[in-house]
């Protein structure tokens, strides 16, 4: 009897015949022949392999790989790549697909910014107006003076959500009061916060809340033109936009004479390359104007000089998506919501080690607690809780003994992180402070423009002390060179990168301290992360000599016969972890 | 438009239009087509349930799309809502589960809870 390497099963049942088995099965056995693998693997037609729902399926024995949804292509690759190569066609293999009931979405959630998205199709102002879309406009238009809208966004409370909190009235209060007839407002979507994605939603799901709040502030403030700044990392949100713009402008809701009130005004759609600077407002402005993205001084403010030297009002996505509903149901309504000085919701971006990632609307006032472990549902695995960052790369970390402290944006502050734009990354033990202060550092001095020295040259003297302590060459003094290091980055900085740079040092420094001591007196890495302090080490205890870490093992530092137990080499090991990955005994330590 | 008036009648023809659609179909599915759904493969689900529906010529069965609901994780998320009843949230929906659920819960009328998003 000849012996075969492997067995290919091929599904033979009608229902996967239906859906082309046959061809498939024809494709593997040319390409095995061709690739001179005939004489090697045995193809077999059988009966139903289980997933004939997804059909048509394979087996390949004697790994027991389970393809499904194949094509005669299909089969070719997995004859070249996982046959011949012995790599198996991950994309192409059976997946488990959760049969428990899913765990419940968020409670305590409160959607006032979000309130249509989900419900409404973004594509349709049909859909946008059936919600009460566009009515604000048409009460402002109709009933309201421009004093009048001002007065009731400024008793609302409502706070700039791009992170700064400046009260969204007196921004358009100092705008208003420049004289014309020249003015320009801007929506800041250049979310370039890693891991923030708030405003993208909006956007994509409803955009026209977004056009209302900014016609609606263009007749406040007295401009007659807008922009829309988008990163075009967001091509979705960029169609959206341009579908509604002209939908808004197809009924008469931009342009000349809006509802026949004598009121002008008009938007354009202007995309960012995608430079982190380019959030902060002047250099937003410098942007669309085609200079190169790079902050400059205030005052003058926006408000007074701006946009091609215009007073211009600026504000974020979803300060303007807040517009209409203030409008509509009253600055005491939108009140009531929040704490002293804060009011309203806040999105927030949930990320990192939670049980539930994904996009939230909360009130201001609930506890970090509540947001973790309530909308959240707790840490992944159930490990221990060890900080969270607020306000994207610019925030700083906040650990345990804080997370019943109520969010706003003095309480963020007054602990050293801030609001930011809604960025909620959480840590747990596993995660190295030092590591995570030197991340987001690497990020600041990537996307500094260059333009103040302390920023440029400040954040990459303190990214290399963090990268020496992290590879085990830190020095006695390090720490305070830091905190020195980032006074003077803050201080000398005219934008926000700069200024909010030092805010993960600080605060991981702060909360923190005695991990960056074990790392630069100690020589240890507490979370066992920091490759240049870790060791990885085989247990002989449990090591059953199976070799599969020293054939994964990409430099070869491990040897051992099969069935003894194996070594690893630290002179030669890189850290990659594979070998603790590959091990299905345990028995790769870290130390 | 030029007028409130005309918005006002915009207004209430789109809600006119949401009722007829409510009382003329058996059911709406929609299908979440954010930046995450789509990174998920919702428009190969969205292609499967118009294949399918197509297929089994079912033509009072609405198919629309909206945003991110706020659920990333669990996309491809797709509603369902027959008739009147209450809408239903389902998580993981790739092409393969579009005709059980379709034949489940848009004809029969029976949510598949196992897939449900509580």
């Amino acid at each position: 009897m000849a012996l075969y390497r492997a067995h290919v099963l091929v599904c033979g049942e009608p229902r996967c015949v239906a859906r082309g088995a046959q061809e498939v099965q024809a494709a593997l056995v040319a390409k095995l022949e061709e690739l001179g693998l005939g004489q090697e693997i045995q193809v077999l037609e059988t009966t139903a392999l289980g997933h004939g729902d997804q059909g048509p399926e394979i087996v390949v024995y004697p790994e027991g790989t389970h393809y499904v949804n194949l094509t005669p292509d299909d089969a070719r690759l997995i004859a070249e790549e996982h046959l011949l190569k012995g790599r198996p066609v991950t994309r192409l293999i059976y997946k488990e697909l959760p049969t428990e009931p899913l765990p419940p979405p968020a409670a305590k959630e409160v959607r006032v910014v979000l309130r249509n998205i989900g419900k409404i199709d973004p594509e349709s102002i049909d859909d946008y107006i059936a919600e009460e879309g566009y009515q604000a406009l048409a009460k402002v238009l109709s009933e309201m003076t421009p004093q009048q809208v001002i007065d009731e966004v400024l008793r609302s409370g409502l706070r700039g959500r791009g992170g700064a909190g400046f009260p969204a009235g007196k921004k358009w209060a100092f705008a208003a009061a420049q004289p014309g007839p020249d003015k320009y407002l801007i929506c800041n979507g250049d979310e370039g916060d890693p891991g923030a994605f708030m405003n993208r939603r909006v956007l994509e799901g409803d955009p026209h809340a977004v056009i209302e709040g900014m016609i609606i502030a263009g007749y406040a403030t007295g401009a007659h033109q807008g922009y829309f700044y988008v990163r075009a990392e967001y091509p979705i949100a960029v169609r959206t936009l341009r579908i509604a713009i002209q939908q808004a402008r197809d009924y008469g809701l931009l342009g000349k004479n809006i509802l026949g009130s004598g009121f002008d005004f008009d938007l354009e759609l202007r995309m960012g390359a995608g430079a982190f600077v380019c959030g902060e407002e002047t250099a937003l402005m410098a942007s669309i104007e085609g200079q190169r993205g790079m902050p400059r001084t205030r005052p003058p403010f926006p408000a007074v000089k701006g946009l091609w030297g215009k007073p211009t009002n600026i504000n974020n996505v979803e300060t303007y998506a807040n517009v209409p509903q203030i409008i509509l149901k009253g600055a005491e309504w939108f009140a009531a919501r929040g704490t002293e000085k804060s009011k309203g919701t806040k999105t927030f971006a949930v990320a990192g080690k939670v049980k539930r990632t994904g996009l939230i609307e909360v009130p201001f006032g609930i506890t970090l607690r509540e947001i973790v472990y309530d909308v959240g549902g707790g840490i992944l695995n159930d490990k221990k809780f060890k900080a969270v960052q607020t306000g994207g790369p610019m925030g700083g970390c906040i650990p345990e003994q804080y997370l019943d402290t109520p969010v706003d944006y003095e309480t963020l502050g007054q602990l050293g992180s801030i609001m930011g734009s809604g960025g909620f990354v959480v840590m747990d033990e596993d995660t190295c402070m030092v590591d995570i202060a030197r991340f987001f550092m690497e990020f600041a001095q990537d996307e500094s423009c260059g333009k103040c020295v302390p920023c440029r040259v400040g954040t990459r003297r303190m990214l290399e002390i963090l990268e020496d302590i992290c590879a085990g060459k830190g020095q006695p003094g390090d720490i305070e060179r830091l905190e020195a290091l980032a006074q003077e980055v803050r201080l000398g900085s005219l934008c926000g990168l700069g200024q909010g740079a030092p805010n993960p040092v600080l605060s991981t420094i702060k909360y923190f301290r005695h991990e960056y001591e074990a790392h630069i007196y100690d020589h240890k890495c507490p979370a066992k992360v920091c490759k240049g302090l870790i060791e990885y080490k085989i247990d002989p205890a449990a090591c059953t000599g199976c070799t599969a870490c020293a054939r994964n093992c990409p430099v070869s530092c491990i040897t051992g016969k099969p069935k003894q137990t194996h070594v690893i080499d630290p002179e030669i090991c890189i850290r990659c972890g594979i070998c603790q990955q590959v091990c299905k005994f345990g028995a790769v330590l870290v130390e | 438009m030029k007028s409130l008036e005309e918005l006002q009648k915009i207004k209430e023809r789109a809600l006119e239009r949401k009722k007829l659609a409510g009382e003329s179909a058996r059911a709406r599915v929609i299908v979440g087509m954010g930046t995450c759904g789509i990174a998920a493969g919702a428009r190969e689900t969205m292609k499967a349930i118009l294949e399918w529906l197509e297929k089994q010529q079912i033509a009072d069965v609405v198919v629309t799309q909206t945003g991110c609901i706020g659920m990333c994780e669990y996309e491809p998320i797709v509603q369902v809502q027959v008739g009147n009843a209450e809408l239903v949230t389902y998580g993981k929906i790739d092409p393969a589960r579009v005709p059980t659920l379709i034949e489940r819960h848009v004809l029969n009328g029976e949510p598949v809870t196992e897939w449900q998003v509580k």
